[in-house]
């Protein structure tokens, strides 16, 4: 098992250094001129431009500039945003924020989506099978911001539950709303996996079995149906955890929510090297890391899969 | 029925999960600001993340320019129609618009307690002049004797002369200097700050109504805390507590704060709103003139706009689109039709300078001066206008070709350009072959400050390479003028001459909407379409 874990984190080595190269040079390579950006209409003189560009380190060929920020990841250093913030700082203060709200949106969708898809698996044809199928397509077929939008409206402006967009702080209440309108898409996607899963593992033979040996209903259906039928369920969170990491641009710019999401969008526009490759960095990693959750949970899950290399 | 039932639940259930999350939150929790404010008048208003630390020198954009405006006051300072007002000055005299004696009131601080001296200001000029301080509003000491944009080099035309005066030469007359004067880039910088602009940048200190609430009263991309500044004895002494400035990425995000009273001042309607923000905020809702003004250029050197061809054709062009209804049904008024190359909201200006029929809509008149065109050289290709496409300019562009299509018959379309920094590469390598989007936003109350960057000979921000030795002597005469109104005279002489040349094709002056929550009272927005946050006060 350790030497197993040990392999997969070595693999993750090349697969870091070819993303940030493959990122880096992507943003090298986009069109425009930055420093022409950042004085809007107006021209800079050329002694201007030239200034900013050696400050930025923007008149070096790529490869000294993607070797400059590698070396300054041994140091702590990722570079500097235009507004010469510290890149560290700016992922400080952004990650955390969007964990939360992944974590909360991941609540959300683990209960409601696991919880209705055992329930319309085991009423197979039933009228609460068919009224949870029916919202479940509901959620699917409208599209994120239609959802926010329209729970902003009804939830903020006329029942005033929430927030309208994320506060100082970003306080927990306030996640909630984007939490729910994030959980949303994935909960659907959820019920149809579990509902899925739990008919197909209800008909297999170890659960007559428990039945047959006089078991009841409550000890055969979370420990010998919702346990085995967890695998396709877990896998598809554990991505969805992922995708949620990696800020959900859209829902954080609706809610105004200091993420990671709404920053990485920001950096993209101003073609802010640095900050965008220390984003993609952290972002890969933390993929690799819930990768490697996932398969571990798998032999939890299924006493079958043993990882003995 | 039953779907109903289980979506309320889930919310509920939700909600209550929240309360106990946020119950045992350790970090999430801190709720600073509405718990400390208490009976306090803070105004909270809309704003983005600055793109630079905020050196006033080195701010060239909204988003860290109100802040700056906030923190820091210069010799003079404009009221809300643009008119300058002495700030910091006592007097600022001259004979001939040339040489000037600055006087500052003695009893002028910074926030730290610091005396604000002609020193603060001189030494912070000359730092900003020179190009190694790498300061974007270098440009506005140009005209002090002793710059040099190629290389550093000490503005000789300041002189100390003592603790409370100090003396301006120019190296030309310049009429609206003192006019100038109020722009964030002569502000007086406390000792130290030029040492180290980056560290001053995180945490400025300045001389104007409010100051930053502490040491982290800046929370990156999230919002920035002020307070009244008590050492601030001038024009502009804010009316209450404090102002934080929340930072937005998204405007419907700041629309839907000001809706539900989470934001008092709004500047920015989303323009999926803007049809209907005025029914939505009634008296409460803002809609007028701004200081920018928008147009399109047609360069000399594409094929068919030189000489006199190129001259019938840009009239004809202008004279074929029909700005007010585009200004109607794309923008839901929200622009208004531009009448000349300045804004309203400017002091001098008029809606009829000679020479402005041009750009009036008048399909017929267009065609014959197309004809006339044809006739020195037949049409032939496609007339397109580049654009950026992350600016939401498809929408008018689309409408402007078409006029051009349907009234002089030819074929015109949109050329986008997928990011405003790769528009802006294109159009100031001047190899873009097409005409292209243009604009300008004034950065003080001055009808020269409108022309002279855009259409004199070799002006920095002249993007179309226009030259015209006639609009040149125009304005330096205005310039050398001993008063603003003989100045504006040779201006709005130079703008005939515009008018026939069309370096640029006037479309539109923007509008700023905004609108302020039932919070507040006395929002008046400014010549530069800002909110006067000082002025603000709380119900």
């Amino acid at each position: 098992m350790a030497r197993y874990i040990f392999f997969r984190l070595l693999q993750a080595i090349p697969v870091l250094l070819g993303t940030t190269l493959l990122i880096y040079y992507m943003v090298f390579a986009m069109p425009g001129d930055p420093i022409l950006a950042l004085f809007g209409d107006k021209t800079p003189t050329a002694a201007q431009i030239e200034a900013l560009r050696e400050q930025y380190h923007l008149n070096e060929p790529f490869i000294m500039q993607y070797l400059r920020f590698l070396g300054g990841i041994f140091v702590g250093d990722l570079g500097t945003t235009y507004s010469g913030q510290p890149v560290i700082s700016v992922l400080q203060s952004t990650f955390p924020v969007t964990l939360r709200l992944a974590l909360l949106a991941l609540i959300i969708e683990t209960v409601f989506g696991i919880g209705l898809g055992l329930l319309s698996g085991l009423r197979k044809g039933g009228a609460s099978d068919n009224i949870i199928l029916a919202f479940s397509l509901l959620l699917i077929s409208l599209p994120i911001f239609v959802i926010a939008f329209v729970l902003q409206y009804l939830l903020s402006f006329q029942l005033g539950i929430f927030r309208a967009t994320v506060g100082e702080g970003a306080p927990w209440s306030d996640l909630m709303l984007p939490a729910i309108v994030l959980a949303t898409a994935s909960v659907a996607q959820i019920i149809r996996l579990a509902r899925t899963s739990v008919i197909e593992t209800a008909g297999q033979d170890f659960v007559r079995t428990a039945y047959g040996k006089g078991l009841s209903r409550g000890r055969v259906i979370p420990v010998h149906i919702l346990r085995n039928s967890l695998i396709p369920v877990v896998t598809y969170i554990g991505t969805d955890l992922g995708v949620m990491m990696v800020g959900a641009t859209v829902t954080e710019g609706i809610f105004n929510v200091p993420g990671v999401g709404r920053t990485l969008f920001q950096a993209i526009r101003q073609s802010e090297g640095p900050t965008v490759v220390s984003f993609v960095t952290v972002m890969v990693l933390l993929y690799l890391i819930l990768n490697l959750l996932i398969d571990l949970l798998y032999a939890v899950l299924d006493p079958r899969i043993r990882y003995v290399k | 029925m039953k779907l109903n039932r289980f979506g309320v639940g889930a919310i509920a259930l939700a909600a209550s999960g929240a309360l106990v999350l946020s119950g045992c939150s350790t970090n999430g929790g801190d709720n600073a600001g509405s718990g400390d404010n208490s009976g306090k008048a803070i105004i909270t208003a809309n704003g983005s993340e600055p793109e630079n630390g905020l050196v006033p020198t080195n701010t060239n954009e909204t988003g860290g320019g109100r802040i700056i405006n906030s923190l820091f006051t210069g010799l003079v300072s404009y009221d809300a129609k643009g008119a300058p007002q002495l700030d910091v000055a006592k007097s600022i005299t001259t004979e001939d618009s040339q040489h000037f004696t600055v006087v500052l009131n003695d009893d002028r601080e910074f926030s730290n307690g610091e005396k604000v001296t002609a020193k603060s200001f001189v030494d912070a000029w000359n730092w900003a002049a020179q190009v190694s301080s790498k300061q974007n509003n270098q440009s506005f000491f140009e005209d002090i004797e002793g710059f040099n944009a190629e290389a550093d080099s000490e503005l000789t035309g300041l002189k100390v002369v003592s603790d409370t005066e100090f003396t301006i030469t120019l190296n030309q007359p310049v009429s609206d200097f003192e006019l100038r004067l109020g722009y964030s880039a002569y502000v007086p910088l406390p000792e130290g700050a030029i040492k180290d602009a980056a560290a001053f940048g995180e945490h400025p200190i300045g001389n104007g109504p409010y100051k930053l609430a502490g040491d982290k009263a800046w929370t990156h991309k999230e919002n920035i805390k002020l307070v009244k500044n008590e050492k601030y004895k001038g024009p502009r002494e804010a009316k209450n507590d404090g102002l934080t400035i929340v930072f937005y990425s998204d405007p419907t995000a700041a629309y839907a704060d000001l809706r539900s009273n989470n934001l008092d001042v709004l500047d920015q309607i989303p323009s999926s709103d803007l049809a209907k923000f005025q029914d939505d905020l009634g008296k409460r809702a803002i809609n007028q003139p701004a200081a920018i003004f928008q147009s399109f250029t047609i360069p000399e050197r594409l094929e068919h706009f030189s000489g006199e061809e190129g001259k019938l054709r840009r009239a004809a062009i202008s004279q074929a689109i029909n700005r007010p209804q585009i200004t109607k049904t794309i923008f839901s008024e929200t622009r208004t039709p531009a009448h000349d190359f300045t804004s309203p909201v400017i002091p001098g200006y008029s809606a009829d300078v000679e020479g402005s029929d041009v750009v009036n809509f008048n399909a017929d008149k267009a065609k014959e001066l197309w004809a006339q065109a044809d006739a020195i050289k037949p049409w032939s290709g496609t007339f397109q206008i580049a654009y950026n496409a992350d600016g939401g300019h498809q929408s008018w562009v689309d409408a402007v070709t078409n006029q051009l299509k349907n009234v002089l018959g030819i074929d015109a379309s949109g050329a986008p350009v997928p990011v405003f920094s790769a528009f802006r590469q294109e159009v100031t390598s001047g190899n873009i072959q097409t005409a292209f989007r243009t604009g300008w936003q004034g950065d003080y109350p001055g009808l020269y400050n409108f022309l002279a960057p855009l259409y004199a000979t070799g002006a920095s921000s002249n993007d179309g390479k226009y030259s015209n030795p006639e609009v040149d002597a125009l304005l330096k005469d205005g310039l050398a003028a001993t008063n603003i109104d003989d100045a504006n005279k040779k201006f709005q002489a130079a703008q005939t001459i515009l008018f026939t040349d069309l370096p640029a094709i006037p479309l539109w002056y923007s509008t700023v909407n905004g609108g302020f929550s039932d919070k507040v009272d006395n929002v008046v927005f400014s010549w530069n379409s800002q909110p006067i946050y000082e002025g603000i006060t709380k119900k």
